[in-house]
């Protein structure tokens, strides 16, 4: 067991890119060198310095102080869908795995018109209903994930449904919403975390896409995706402003799919 | 105590209905030792499954009755079937490895049953799961508490199952082949303790096996069934040494005999 996660380099890298980006973005919740709002009109577009380690936007913010918020924003975000999102698979997942029948056909019927959709496009569509903002866009990730978990947990409760220990517990007088959540829902973690990951991974992407085009958080709130797309008019200008964001980015990416599939290969 | 009358199990989840045990007769007395015996797709295992009422309602037909102290667990409600279960009728399967949790401790395992029908608190409780896991002959029950299943041997989770089968002193124990999957000395370990705690406790066993040396071993009175029927029943030495049935003579002829084997 120990030698496994010792040899698991993909988990060892992972949590340790995905520890880094979290200790940052708790960082960027309780200090910054400047404040990510304030501008600077004496330091507009300055490059990479000393007092600037990242440089400045077209309005004189420091990029590393709004880097630094931004990843707050992003994690938080991300939380807030997944959570939502494994609540509500959880629920649909165990009920129709556990008990099959009629509802779990009409359910699944309706996961796989959700799962037909492209998910970027449908959360456009409730975001235009809802109107943007941070916890608007967590309620419509937060929803179109939740489809593709429930699919999930469902499986790992057709899976264990038979087996004897639950059989057992039923035979011990357990009553339904005991078997389903005290006896069987522990035993799909190792399942379940691996996905969780993943999930991060996924809303991150659609997080940074949505605020990219304009529709996610809204300004002044810094966000990594709004800072990518302020970035793209001056790439020729200062490249470092779009390079550090990126960066940013691709490393939370790089961090929670490695640690993703370290824990598959663990589990 | 227990009374099955005229029991009839059909399946349902396939196009064309199928019985799989025909009139089962049964009566059981507080603190008798049943055997039922029969080969692989006897309907022993069906038997037992529909008296402990774990059998599906919606995809299984049965008609008869089984009456549990005047109650009859095929018609009363999942709640009056939920306050028996565990509670005065338990259950021990055949493959330790697969009977107990693999995420949940020992000790909150076989605590469960109290947490379902009594009102005892945690502390309460583990003092009863000690007690039991002693009770099992397990070594050592303060470190098994705290232990997975996948730290205990097969034997020693056999034990974990009777003990958690045991822990609300239930008047029936259905034990479906508990000893097949173990080796031949913690096979008689086990049986010693059955038998045991029957005798101290009056729990009446019903002990399903297809394993003759076995039922002859602990059980008082034996049941054999063939095809879905029961085609003898009576005193365990009586069956044995008088069978009627050509099926039982059969039956028995099979039994291993120590012999001295020669080399040809």
């Amino acid at each position: 067991m120990n030698n496994k996660f010792r040899n698991n380099r993909k988990l060892y890298i992972g949590a340790l890119i995905t520890g880094m980006m979290l200790f940052l973005s708790v960082i960027g919740l309780l200090f910054t060198p400047y404040d990510p709002n304030e501008m600077d009109s004496s330091a507009k577009l300055a490059g990479i310095s000393l007092s600037h380690i990242m440089g400045c936007d077209n309005f004189g913010r420091d990029v590393f102080s709004r880097i630094l918020a931004g990843l707050g924003t992003t994690m938080t975000v991300a939380v807030g869908t997944v959570f939502i999102g494994i609540v509500l698979g959880t629920v649909v997942g165990a009920y129709t795995g556990y008990y099959g029948g009629r509802l779990d056909e009409i359910l699944m019927r309706f996961n796989d018109a959700v799962l037909a959709f492209p998910a970027l496009l449908l959360a456009l569509v409730l975001i235009s209903v809802m109107g943007p903002g941070k916890y608007n866009i967590m309620v419509a990730l937060g929803i179109l994930f939740a489809p593709g978990y429930a699919r999930i947990i469902r499986g790992e409760f057709l899976r264990c449904k038979n087996l004897d220990y639950v059989q057992s517990a039923r035979l011990m007088g357990a009553s339904d919403m005991r078997i389903m959540f005290v006896h069987i829902l522990p035993n799909t973690f190792n399942v379940m975390l691996s996905t969780i990951a993943i999930g991060f991974n996924n809303a991150v992407l659609a997080e940074a896409g949505m605020s990219f085009l304009g529709i996610g958080v809204q300004p002044p709130d810094s966000s990594l995706g709004r800072m990518l797309a302020e970035a793209q008019s001056y790439l020729f200008l200062r490249p470092g402003y779009a390079v550090c964001t990126g960066i940013t980015i691709v490393l939370l990416i790089i961090g929670f799919s490695m640690l993703s599939e370290g824990l598959e290969n663990n589990a | 105590m227990l009374d099955v009358i005229d029991l009839n199990i059909e399946f349902h989840d396939h196009i064309t209905p199928e019985t799989v045990v025909y009139d089962f007769d049964l009566h059981l007395e507080e603190g008798e030792i049943v055997g039922i015996v029969g080969e692989s797709g006897s309907g022993k295992s069906m038997s037992a499954l529909a008296i402990a009422g774990l059998l599906s309602r919606k995809h299984m037909k049965k008609r008869g009755q089984i009456l549990f102290d005047g109650v009859d667990l095929l018609s009363c409600s999942r709640e009056t079937l939920r306050k028996y279960q565990g509670n005065d009728i338990s259950m021990v399967f055949q493959e330790p490895m697969t009977s107990l949790n693999p995420v949940k401790k020992i000790g909150w395992q076989v605590g469960e049953s109290l947490r379902l029908h009594t009102s005892l608190n945690e502390d309460e409780i583990r003092g009863k799961v000690l007690k039991m896991l002693k009770e099992v002959e397990l070594p050592d029950p303060e470190a098994v508490f705290d232990k997975y299943p996948h730290e205990l041997s097969g034997g020693m989770r056999q034990r974990v199952m009777i003990a958690a089968a045991l822990i609300c002193a239930p008047k029936i124990l259905i034990a479906d082949e508990p000893t097949t999957a173990l080796d031949v000395t913690v096979q008689a370990q086990i049986i010693s303790l059955l038998k045991r705690i029957n005798k101290e406790t009056g729990t009446a066993i019903l002990f399903i096996s297809h394993d003759l040396s076995v039922i002859k071993k602990l059980c008082g009175r034996v049941l054999v069934m063939y095809q879905g029927r029961i085609v003898e029943s009576g005193d365990v030495n009586e069956v044995f040494s008088n069978p009627a049935k050509e099926y039982t003579k059969k039956l028995i002829k099979a039994i291993p005999k120590m012999e001295k084997l020669t080399l040809a």
